[in-house]
């Protein structure tokens, strides 16, 4: 269960890039983020796991308040929530392996972790998470050296193996293919059913936001403007959530959100 | 200087501009810089005298270096060894202080205070030629070669410190990000996140400063610094030039060596 209310992020000094934001998510749905580049989506998911640090509000993540978290709780708070990435963040010049040990990481003393003695239950989880999106045949091979949508495949993994409480994936598929991209979006959603695991995707293409997720947010300059289900979305939600209206535009248009890509 | 008058009949003309666009600049720096040089060269005492004579003596020398003298083939050998020494150890003693410095000095992960002690060890690493440290090594802690490696590591230092903090600023942050979003210790985040993004690099310019140090070993030990350079020195001071240019052609031909050798390694991994 994830509750943010009255969430706020400011660049600097400028106009907000999140105003006064209120969002709930209870376990084990997937939700879509939408809006237009510069509506603050990547600030949102970001602020979740601290990436940014919020100006004020709260959030909640079953019952932990993860704004006020210092150093070695908000660490170990971090352990718990998953993220994958647009541009897939895998450490180019290490194997598939030891990236997707990079998500237990977090669990593991320091020495093993220098020494590369990662533990045997952690080796286990990896094949069987890796053989589950089909990988594992490239356990020994360098990130660099796959695809795409192989790469993808790693981040979700890696993410998996952080056992977290929920996962955030800040527009996971628009660096693939189409036909890549939905069978990532395919396998997030199926992931989510079986591990039982609420899921917050940014998104771009609206039409995989209605085939894959039970439920669509729209954001315009930082405020939520749409929450429905995707039958809910029609061309006025549409048209105000990729338009916007004219009062927004004159308050929020030169400040573009540093962070969304 | 810009005459505009293009119409529709002449062909229209474009030159390049000049590359500093105020005239009076440009041609104040010109004559300025002749006169400047003109008067250096008409001040400075040549003495054509003495140059002549110098010349006779540099024949004289030439004429007693040859033909090379590799007779006393042991000395030189003792002398390249250690000088091979002094690369090595200096080296990895260099390396082995280089890393965390450059870590300190890398603006996007040390916090300021640390930056700037990193980026002070650096400047001074850098602020004099490994001739000069070699002096105050010789002085400080006696002829031979632990003034040399102390004088080659703080070079290390200078180069290898700096280029890789370069490296580290330049760093896919994206990595770094994902690391520290699962939870992964300081530590830990640097030795997954960043070492292998600048592995590459750090082998390379390893490589490129054993190389380095093998070629200013010889330098220093001109000082007093130990290695081949002593060797070198002494041949000088007992007058054997036959003997010194048997040594200098072997330092040109294990230099050589070791440009090849660590050009087709850098090669192979940069």
């Amino acid at each position: 269960m994830l509750r943010i209310s009255r969430l706020v992020k400011r660049y600097g000094n400028g106009e907000p890039v999140l105003k006064d934001l209120d969002l709930e998510v209870p376990g084990e749905s997937v939700v879509s983020i939408i809006g237009a580049s510069g509506a603050g989506k990547s600030t949102l998911l970001r602020c979740i796991n601290r990436l940014v640090e919020p100006t004020s509000g709260s959030i909640l993540l079953n019952d932990l308040e993860l704004t006020t978290l210092k150093r070695e709780n908000l660490r170990k708070a971090r352990r718990r929530i998953g993220m994958i990435f647009q541009g897939f963040n895998l450490v180019d010049r290490l194997t598939v392996m030891e990236n997707v040990q990079c998500g237990r990481l977090g669990y593991i003393p320091y020495w093993r972790a220098a020494l590369r003695r990662y533990p045997a239950e952690d080796i286990e989880r990896a094949f069987q998470l890796m053989e589950r999106v089909g990988i594992a045949h490239y356990a020994n091979k360098r990130a660099d050296e796959l695809s795409g949508g192989e790469r993808q495949r790693v981040g979700v993994v890696r993410a998996l193996m952080q056992d977290p409480d929920i996962l955030l994936a800040d527009e996971p598929t628009a660096s693939l293919d189409p036909v890549t991209s939905r069978q990532i979006m395919e396998l997030l959603q199926r992931l989510a059913n079986e591990l039982h695991l609420p899921v917050l995707i940014n998104i771009h293409n609206v039409s995989e936001a209605k085939e894959f997720t039970q439920r669509i947010v729209g954001m315009r300059f930082g405020r939520i403007i749409f929450d429905g289900k995707p039958d809910d979305l029609d061309q006025d939600a549409m048209d105000s959530v990729y338009s916007g209206t004219s009062e927004d535009k004159k308050a929020s248009a030169p400040d573009t959100d540093k962070v969304a890509t | 200087m810009s005459s505009n008058t293009t119409t529709a009949t002449t062909p229209r003309q474009w030159r390049k501009a000049p590359f500093i666009a105020n005239p009076w600049l440009r041609w104040g720096l010109l004559i300025g810089f002749a006169i400047y040089a003109a008067w250096a060269i008409t001040t400075l005492p040549f003495d054509w005298a003495r140059i002549s004579e110098g010349m006779e003596r540099a024949a004289r020398i030439f004429g007693g270096a040859f033909p090379p003298n590799f007779d006393r083939g042991g000395l030189l050998l003792k002398g390249f060894l250690e000088s091979l020494q002094i690369a090595i150890l200096s080296t990895l003693l260099g390396l082995a202080l280089s890393v965390p410095i450059a870590f300190m000095a890398a603006r996007n992960i040390a916090p300021l205070p640390i930056y700037l002690l990193g980026r002070i060890l650096i400047i001074v690493a850098r602020s004099f030629h490994p001739v000069i440290v070699a002096i105050l090594f010789v002085k400080a802690v006696g002829f031979g070669p632990v003034a040399g490696i102390l004088t080659l590591t703080i070079y290390s230092i200078g180069f290898v410190a700096k280029m890789l903090a370069e490296r580290i600023e330049e760093i896919d942050w994206g990595q770094v990000e994902a690391l520290r979003s699962t939870g992964t210790g300081t530590f830990t985040v640097l030795q997954f996140g960043v070492l292998p993004q600048i592995m590459p690099r750090q082998i390379g310019l390893s490589i490129y400063q054993l190389d380095s140090n093998l070629r200013a070993s010889a330098v220093v030990g001109i000082v007093g610094a130990g290695g081949i350079g002593s060797t070198l020195m002494n041949a000088f001071g007992r007058y054997d030039y036959d003997f010194a240019l048997a040594i200098t052609l072997v330092i040109i031909a294990v230099i050589l060596v070791s440009e090849a050798i660590s050009g087709r390694i850098r090669k192979n991994i940069w």
